[in-house]
Parts: C-alpha cells; structure tokens; sequence
C-alpha cells in the first residue's frame, strides 16, 4: 500500500539530482498527503505509548474519595497532590528507596571492578580454556532467573543470608559480570595494543599499562557497564523478593511499590504517586545513557 | 525503629559487604602474587591475576549452584524433605513430562503456550519496530519529539509498567474496559477468563518490546548507507525491492543479535506473565513462572531442578541452532 502510493507520488514530484527520492531517506519531496499519512501513524504510535503512562499520572492526582472512578480525563478535575504527601511521609517509600539506592550503587562498583579486569585478560592475553569461558559466559544469558533462584534460595537458607543485603549485593554483581565482560572485551579490542606496548618498553609494568594506559581509554565502555549493572539492579524484583523475603526494613522500592499495588482498592493513588516519584529519575537517567548503552549492546552483539 | 537509625543500618550492612569482597578479592590477589609472579614466575601470572575475583565469583554463585541443582534434580528434596532427601534416580526428568507441573497444566501444553507466547511477542516487536523505525528514519519535522516519546515505554521501570497494566486490566476501573464500555461494546474479563488474560500479558509485553525493537534496528537503518538506494533506483529497483534486497540484508548484523536476544528475553520474561495474571491461572503461566511456582509455592525443589534442566536445554538447543543456521558463530572462531 505505502509503496505503491510511494510509486505513483515520487513521479509528480520534484526530482533530486534526475533521481526520484528513495522512501528510505526520502521524506521532503513526500507529498502533502503521504506526509500526513505518516505523521497520523505516528501520532497514533505515541498515543499507544505514552497514554498508559498518562493514566498512572492520572490517577497519582486524584483525591482519595474519587479513587475508583471511570473518568478518563488525563488531570481528573479535582486534582491534588495528597497521593505524593501520603507516599513521602507516611509510608515507607524514601526508605525503599535508600535500600534499592545502596544495594545498587554497591552491585555496580563490583560489578565493574570484577568485568573491568577480567576483560582485559579476554583482550589481550591468550590462555587455555579462552574460548571456553568466552561460550559459557554467553551460556550463562540463558540461563532464566528462576533456574538460578532455586539453588541461590536454599543455599542463602543454609549460609544465613536470607533477609540480608548480603547475599543480593554479592549475587546481583556476579550475575552481571558475564554481559559486561563481552562488552567491556568488545570495546577493548577496538584500542591498539600498541599504546600498551609502548608503555611496557618504557619500563610499565602490566598492571601499569593495564590501570595508566587502558582504563582511562576505556571510561565510556566503563560508564556503561556500570549503568548497566545500575539499572539492571535498581529494577529487579524477583531476587529480592526471594532473598530479602519479609523483612520489612530492607524492603527495595519494586517489593514496596509491589505491596502498594497489592491493595488495589484502598492505595492504586499512593501506587501511581509511588510509581511516578520512582519512575523519573530512572527514566531521565535512562533517556541521558540510552545512547550509550545501545552503542554498548550492538557492540557487544555484533562481536557475539 | 526511627527512619534514620534505619538508613544508617542499610548503609552500614551494604559498606561491610563491599569492604568484606575488597577484603577477601586483595586477599587472593595478594596469594597468587606471591605464588604465581614471584614463586613460580609464570608468564601468564598476570592474566590469572585478573580473571581470579570474576571466575571465584562466577563459581561460588553460578557455577556451584548449577552443579547443586543438577545433584537435586535426582532426588526428591521438597519442603518436606529438605534436610536429608533421598536419590531418586531420573524420576524427577520423567515426572515433568508425565505428571502435571503444576496442578493440572502438563508439560507439552505449557510448551506450546511458551512457544506461541514467544513467537507472537517477537513478531511484533520485530514488525512493529521495523514499520517505526522506518517511519522515524526519514527526514521530517518532529522527528525527535516523536522518537522521544515512542521509547518511553522501555525508559519507565518494567515493574512500574508491569503492575500499571495489572491495575488498568481491572473489570470496572481499568481503561480498556472504559474504553469499550464507552463504545458499547461489554467489558472483557481480562483477569479471570483465561484467554483474555493471556492477551493481556501479549497486550502488556508488546507494549514493553516495540519501543527497544525499533530503537535497534533505527541504529541498523542509519549505518544504511544511502549510496545503495541511489544505486538501486538507478537500476530501477521498486520501493519493495530496495526492501527487500538492501534494508533486509544490511540490517541483518543487527537483527540477528536483536531476534535471538529478545526471543531468549521474551521466553525467559517473568515480570509480565506473573504480575498480568493476578488470579494464578494455571492457564496464563509459561515455563519460568510455573518453575517458579512448583518451587516456592509448591516447594517441590527437587523436581523444579528438574524441569529447570529441561527449560535450560531447550533454550540452549534453540540458541546454537539458530547460531548455527546463521552462521553467526563464524566471526568468533577466527
């Protein structure tokens, strides 16, 4: 359909350099209508997108008696900002928080640390069992969550580390490293080792050449591992549920925005307000490191 | 406990931790210095060095715990055995494929349901973000604003989205139903009936995929050179043609990577099928939510290794087929 009304607009209209434009970079010499056409599907697209998203805006904003209503208005017309108040102070939500902010900031040191170095023993070194270990750290993204859940569970119970923060720092950094050695390698091939080389005949050691030389190169495939260890942790649910399991006080924010939802009836404003609160620095993190962090995935999957 | 003395124990709990793995990674590292660099002056002292707190780690907490799970697998380890099960030999790999996994769902069927489930979510995302990427790759006013707003919905939590859905699908005060009633169309039970719910979870996870989809393959289009059109069209080749014989292919390096990805993702998804199926149905679960039910509902540990083996395997078996057929393995051998 679009190609054939591709077909019979590109001929009416202007020529570029004797050529018809492509539709796959073409766009100014559209006409009217197909612009519009493309605009309209668009406009519906973010519709789609962004008006669930609206709804949870919506209902953070309606009062307490009118929680339950059917009106579909994006401001309801009694808006009030008594959901936020409600969430801020009197529950427990800057605490969830705090708890999600630490374990996170903490998977993320060591998970860098732990991919940084062994990345570069991927990169520039040769040594038995390489390939090996280069295929089971692909393996291990197949593994499902719940399949390493089981083991995790019991074993926690064994050693004592269910209900502590312990056991789900150590286990969210471990589990990331395997994604962020395979980027942190790709990018690391992309530097000359010759730089490092001509350290060493300098008289730089290996782990000079390694810290001096090739850590400061690698600041941005860097920054994107440990964004990526961030939100990878700052978003999970299922570990800590199972491994932080009731205890109260060191609930994350999923497992106390989980439990507002759970009460549908009575709390679906504090949850929305929650949701909301919590969603606008993930998101406005996300959008500033999206580029970088797709830059890192293809990186990362082309060379896979 | 007053809020403060609560921050301060989090952040004392979660220094120790990282004090506690520097402790113990300086601790190795300072072992196999003196062993390999100094005693034994190995050349590849310095790369073991490196790899050591990674492959300890991966070890203690993957490694370990697969080959335990494995060991479980063959006995009969539950909530009521959990101290000293007894070996049961392959009861446990037969049981999957005989006996209910949950309380009435059977093996194949939930295999079935996991396919279908994985087959449609990846068609859309993949057609859905081709036609957007598509679209949003060509010069137009707004470009920006509408790429910005198409990606929100991979930019907010999937938690977040997730139970946002889980509310909205409610019968009376979700928006679909008021959506529909306001036509006056009857209102779908999407929680209890348990086809509707399962298009929900579809609904939901097509929602959450298109947006990472065509943000992906916009990146392949962009590296499209716009040499190869001009020469196609030269040649006289039609909107359909260029398609078919340059997007396609040029896009390939990115789109295999992206379909074997999300497809593992999508098989492996729990938040959207545990979260969209509020009243449990046994008929909306895929493999990993029913293997986390049979274990911590259930607490059938020993089987739930058991069937966790079998889903493993079957991923595996997909992911080097398709790796094979693809020849995407080749560039690694090298």
């Amino acid at each position: 359909m679009t190609a054939q009304t591709q077909q019979s607009n590109v001929s009416t209209s202007k020529p570029v350099r004797g050529r018809k434009r492509s539709f796959f970079y073409g766009g100014r010499q559209d006409s009217s209508f197909k612009r519009l056409l493309i605009h309209l599907a668009l406009i519906l697209a973010v519709i789609i997108a962004i008006y669930p998203i609206l709804r949870v805006v919506s209902v953070s904003l309606r009062p307490g008696d009118r929680l339950l209503s059917t009106d579909l208005a994006i401001i309801p017309p009694d808006a009030t900002l008594e959901n936020y108040r409600v969430v801020l102070f009197e529950k427990e939500f800057l605490l969830w928080v705090w708890n999600s902010l630490v374990i996170t900031v903490a998977t993320a040191i060591i998970g860098v640390i732990l991919a940084a170095t062994s990345a570069y023993a991927f990169s520039r070194y040769n040594f038995p069992g390489k390939g090996v270990g280069l295929v089971f750290l692909l393996t291990t993204q197949m593994i499902p969550a719940a399949m390493l859940m089981v083991p995790l569970y019991i074993l926690a119970i064994r050693a004592g580390l269910v209900g502590t923060y312990r056991g789900l720092i150590v286990a969210y950094s471990v589990t990331a490293v395997p994604f962020s050695i395979w980027i942190l390698k790709g990018y690391y091939d992309t530097i000359p080792i010759d730089l490092e080389e001509a350290a060493k005949i300098d008289g730089a050691s290996e782990l000079e050449a390694f810290m001096r030389i090739l850590l400061p190169l690698s600041t941005p495939a860097l920054a994107i591992v440990f964004l990526f260890n961030f939100t990878t942790a700052w978003n999970e649910y299922l570990f800590a549920r199972v491994i932080l399991g009731s205890n109260e006080q060191l609930l994350t924010w999923p497992l106390g925005v989980q439990r507002l939802q759970a009460q549908f009836t009575t709390a679906w404003g504090q949850f929305s307000a929650a949701s909301i609160l919590v969603t606008i620095p993930t998101m406005l993190l996300f959008l500033w490191s999206a580029k970088y962090l797709i830059s890192g995935l293809t990186l990362g999957g082309v060379k896979g | 406990m007053a809020p403060i003395e609560l921050i301060f124990k989090s952040l004392g709990e979660v220094a120790l931790t990282v004090l506690y793995v520097l402790a113990i990674v300086v601790f190795i590292e300072a072992i196999l210095y003196v062993l390999l660099m100094r005693i034994l002056k190995l050349r590849l002292a310095f790369p073991i060095m490196l790899l050591a707190p990674a492959v300890i780690g991966l070890t203690i907490l993957v490694i370990y715990p697969l080959l335990w799970e494995a060991r479980i697998s063959f006995t009969n380890m539950s909530l009521r055995a959990f101290k000293d099960p007894s070996f049961i030999g392959l009861q446990n790999y037969v049981r999957v494929f005989t006996e209910p996994v949950l309380k009435q769902v059977n093996f194949l069927p939930l295999l079935g349901r996991t396919i279908l489930w994985t087959v449609i979510n990846v068609s859309f995302h993949v057609l859905g973000g081709l036609v957007l990427a598509l679209l949003l790759n060509r010069p137009m006013r707004g470009r920006a604003l509408y790429r910005a707003l198409i990606i929100l919905p991979w930019a907010i939590p999937q938690i977040v989205a997730v139970l946002a859905w889980r509310g909205e699908f409610n019968f009376e005060f979700g928006y679909p139903n008021i959506l529909l009633t306001s036509v006056g169309l009857p209102p779908i039970r999407w929680l209890t009936a348990p086809s509707w719910n399962f298009i929900a979870m579809l609904m939901t996870n097509i929602w959450l995929g298109i947006p990472f989809m065509s943000v992906i393959i916009l990146g392949g289009l962009q590296s499209i050179s716009h040499e190869y059109y001009e020469a196609g069209q030269i040649d006289g080749a039609s909107t359909w043609q260029q398609f078919r014989n340059i997007t396609l292919p040029l896009l390939q390096p990115v789109l295999t990577p992206a379909i074997i990805l999300g497809t593992i993702w999508t098989f492996n998804n729990f938040n959207v099928p545990f979260f969209i199926n509020q009243n449990e149905l046994e008929t909306s679960d895929i493999m990993v939510t029913a293997l986390f039910r049979a274990a911590f509902q259930y607490n059938r540990y020993g089987f739930s290794a058991a069937f966790a083996f079998v889903i493993f395997f079957i991923l595996l078996g997909y992911s080097v087929f398709y790796l094979i057929s693809t020849g995407a393995l080749k560039g690694d051998k090298e």
